[in-house]
């Protein structure tokens, strides 16, 4: 007998995910900024605290460069720091910790530290955060060679990434959309673990490869909904894991569909997207029967009107658009 | 050593070849090849030729069939080669003057002026493994490019199925046109680089027609020779003698040829021309020349000529044949350094011990490179072949 979906939000699947490690492993913590009495800026944690006491749920001083760097020496001292930095914006006075200490050690000392450090932080707009709020900065981090980059774009990911990241020896990079949390989903609960290698395919179709990850994935099976009602039959590949790309997954699909858009949330310019459409042009370019197109952020700090962020954010019409001047051009 | 991993070439199959398709592999990724082997087949303008190999171990990463790859292309890899290595374009006689310079013309499909026509990659490819020009298509794509399902379309819609089917249909075709151009590219290249003289005699055949007419009266046809043998084995031997006219021309001056392998010029049904090689003719007794003979001309026109055929020719023999003219003045087939042509034998007046007297006569030619040899050597070689053929019962 199987039993029912679970239906929940994504934050309650982030919330549940985070318990579970606390419950499975003693030396897993949580610490950043408003995680304890505040329950999270976005309310993640919400309870942690009275059920895990101040020693697992550390509120922090407004600090994300101490934030990360305690994580780091915890995690070299043998603990499973979860830290979560507010929203990335944030996370540029980290950087320093992230790229030169948490991503090098385990290199620089030819392998005998390891940093089993998580790190989760808010990610994007469309929630009306202003510029210094809302931009997606996970496509630089994923530049970052010794880092695991993760994007769930499903509150099955958000329900599980998290385990398999805590897992990993290395220090991984956890990327929540901040527009996905109140976002429901079914939670199949056969489904205990997930892997973070892989990327997968949301909507099977022949003709075109939407190729995306995070908030950008509603947006990217919508368009394929709608560009179904057009008669072109649109893939949807949710590449999951933003570092190291799963290149066998993305040339498998665009191979068979030979047309290709990316949706990524970033700035064009010097992208994740970017670098995708490289790398097809390298190695799928004798398959492909179109350009490969992009539907990205404008090239504008993440503007506070309404109507003006939405015009900046990728929105449905414009992977359909794309999509479509690809498949049937008029 | 043992695990080097040898790189196999797409083979120049003579100085007019520029590029071909593999068109069947007869050998599967992780197959054992050891040198001589036949691995693939290959199609050019010559028609569907067997390619052999000249590496041993295993051999994958196979190069994917009917695209058209240049003389060079990456065809294969062969782990376990001793040594590792290259299998050049071409074997190691021909070698140091196969990179050929020909000055080709631009192709016709690309006009100098005017943009390309878009056409995206997958339906390129697709369109020239089927052998239709795909710039000439209706483009539905972004831009009015051609796309795959413009190409399929066409291929489903024309009157013509696809011609990529010759690799199943049968490995005869070649293209007479596109053989034509080949032609001119190779003959254009040696009468513009090659300083060719010409030497002529008129030899008495009788001695060899008498001995001939012996040797086959007694045997059923299927056994008898041609005269043609008569002349190889001729030529052959004399070049023993005058080994500077066989081999090559290249950058660093005339290089011997490893063998005396002939080059026998045929024509072809419907046009053409090739010249592939009869091995160590000067060896070879003249029955089994006379069956290699046979073999060469009927795979010629068949397809099924071998790779090392095409490449390993020193020298090249032209015979006119019963019908047709009484001398000819051959054009080389470069980098080889000379041509020997017999016209058709005829019965003549002739003086013989002071009287004249009807007999056999054919006339020998040599055109020779003037920058490999000079005209009393090439004198040397005619009057060789002459002596020879007046000896036939030691042939």
């Amino acid at each position: 007998m199987t039993a029912a979906p679970l239906r929940m939000t994504y934050r309650e699947a982030c919330r549940q995910a985070i318990r579970d490690a606390l419950l499975a492993d003693p030396r897993s913590f949580v610490m950043g900024e408003d995680v304890g009495k505040y329950g999270g800026c976005y309310a993640v944690t919400k309870g942690l605290l009275e059920e895990f006491g101040p020693e697992r749920i550390l509120d922090t001083p407004l600090a994300e460069l101490g934030i990360t760097g305690a994580g780091i020496g915890a995690a070299l001292a043998g603990l499973r720091p979860i830290v979560e930095i507010m929203t990335c914006n944030f996370s540029l006075l980290a950087l320093d910790q992230i790229l030169n200490n948490a991503a090098t050690i385990p290199h620089m000392s030819g392998g005998q530290f390891a940093v089993p450090l998580v790190i989760r932080m808010a990610t994007g707009g469309g929630r009306q955060l202003a510029a210094q709020h809302s931009h997606s900065l996970e496509g630089w981090y994923a530049h970052i060679p010794g880092l695991k980059v993760l994007a769930p774009g499903t509150v099955e990911d958000a329900r599980h990434m998290l385990a398999a990241a805590l897992a990993d020896p290395n220090p991984v990079l956890i990327f929540e959309h901040i527009v996905l949390y109140n976002a429901e989903g079914d939670l199949d609960p056969a489904v205990t673990a997930v892997d973070i290698e892989h990327a997968r395919i949301r909507r099977p179709g022949r003709d075109v490869s939407i190729i995306t990850y995070g908030n950008s994935l509603p947006k990217s099976l919508a368009a394929a909904e709608a560009l179904a009602a057009e008669g072109i039959p649109a893939e949807v590949l949710d590449l999951r894991v933003l570092r190291p790309l799963d290149m066998p997954a993305i040339l498998e699909s665009v191979r068979r569909t030979r047309r290709a858009v990316l949706v990524d949330e970033g700035w064009r310019s010097g992208s994740l997207s970017a670098e995708i459409a490289a790398r097809l042009a390298d190695e799928a370019f004798f398959d492909l029967d179109a350009p490969v197109r992009r539907v990205c952020s404008a090239e504008v700090p993440v503007p506070y009107a309404a109507h003006l962020e939405e015009a900046a954010l990728p929105q449905v019409a414009d992977i359909v658009a794309a999509a479509r001047e690809l498949v049937k051009p008029r | 050593m043992s695990d080097a991993v040898a790189d196999f070439l797409m083979p120049s199959l003579g100085a007019d070849m520029e590029s071909a398709k593999v068109v069947e592999w007869l050998v599967k990724p992780g197959s054992r090849v050891k040198p001589g082997d036949v691995v693939a087949v290959v199609e050019t303008h010559k028609g569907a030729i067997d390619v052999e190999i000249f590496l041993d171990g295993v051999i994958e990463d196979l190069a994917p069939l009917n695209q058209q790859l240049p003389v060079g292309a990456l065809l294969a890899h062969v782990r376990g080669t001793g040594g590792g290595g290259t299998q050049a374009p071409a074997k190691a006689a021909a070698a140091p003057v196969q990179p050929a310079p020909v000055p080709s013309p631009p192709p016709p499909t690309a006009p100098l002026s005017g943009a390309r026509g878009r056409v995206s990659p997958a339906a390129r490819r697709r369109a020239e493994e089927a052998g239709i020009a795909a710039d000439s298509l209706h483009g539905t794509g972004p831009d009015g490019a051609v796309t795959l399902a413009d190409v399929e379309l066409a291929l489903s819609a024309g009157p013509k199925p696809a011609p990529a089917e010759p690799a199943r249909a049968g490995r005869s075709g070649f293209d007479p046109a596109q053989m034509r151009q080949a032609i001119a590219a190779a003959m254009g290249r040696s009468k513009r680089e090659i300083p060719h003289y010409y030497l002529g005699t008129t030899v008495d055949f009788h001695a060899a027609q008498t001995w001939l007419d012996g040797y086959n009266a007694s045997r059923p046809p299927p056994e008898r020779l041609l005269p043609a043998v008569l002349l190889l084995k001729a030529t052959a031997r004399a070049l023993v003698q005058v080994p500077q006219l066989n081999g090559f021309h290249g950058k660093d001056g005339f290089s011997p040829g490893p063998g005396i392998h002939i080059g026998w010029a045929i024509s072809l049904r419907g046009g053409g021309l090739v010249a592939p090689a009869l091995h160590d003719v000067d060896r070879q007794e003249l029955p089994a020349l006379m069956t290699s003979l046979r073999d060469l001309v009927q795979r010629a026109r068949t397809g099924g000529l071998r790779s090392s055929e095409l490449t390993d020719p020193t020298i090249t023999v032209t015979s006119l044949g019963e019908r047709g003219a009484d001398s000819v003045l051959g054009v080389i087939y470069p980098p080889q350094v000379a041509i020997v042509g017999f016209g058709r034998i005829v019965e003549r007046p002739w003086v013989v011990a002071g009287n004249v007297a009807p007999r056999p006569l054919v006339t020998l030619s040599l055109a020779a490179d003037h920058r490999a040899s000079d005209g009393h050597l090439g004198g040397r070689l005619l009057a060789a072949i002459d002596e020879a053929l007046q000896d036939p019962a030691n042939l």
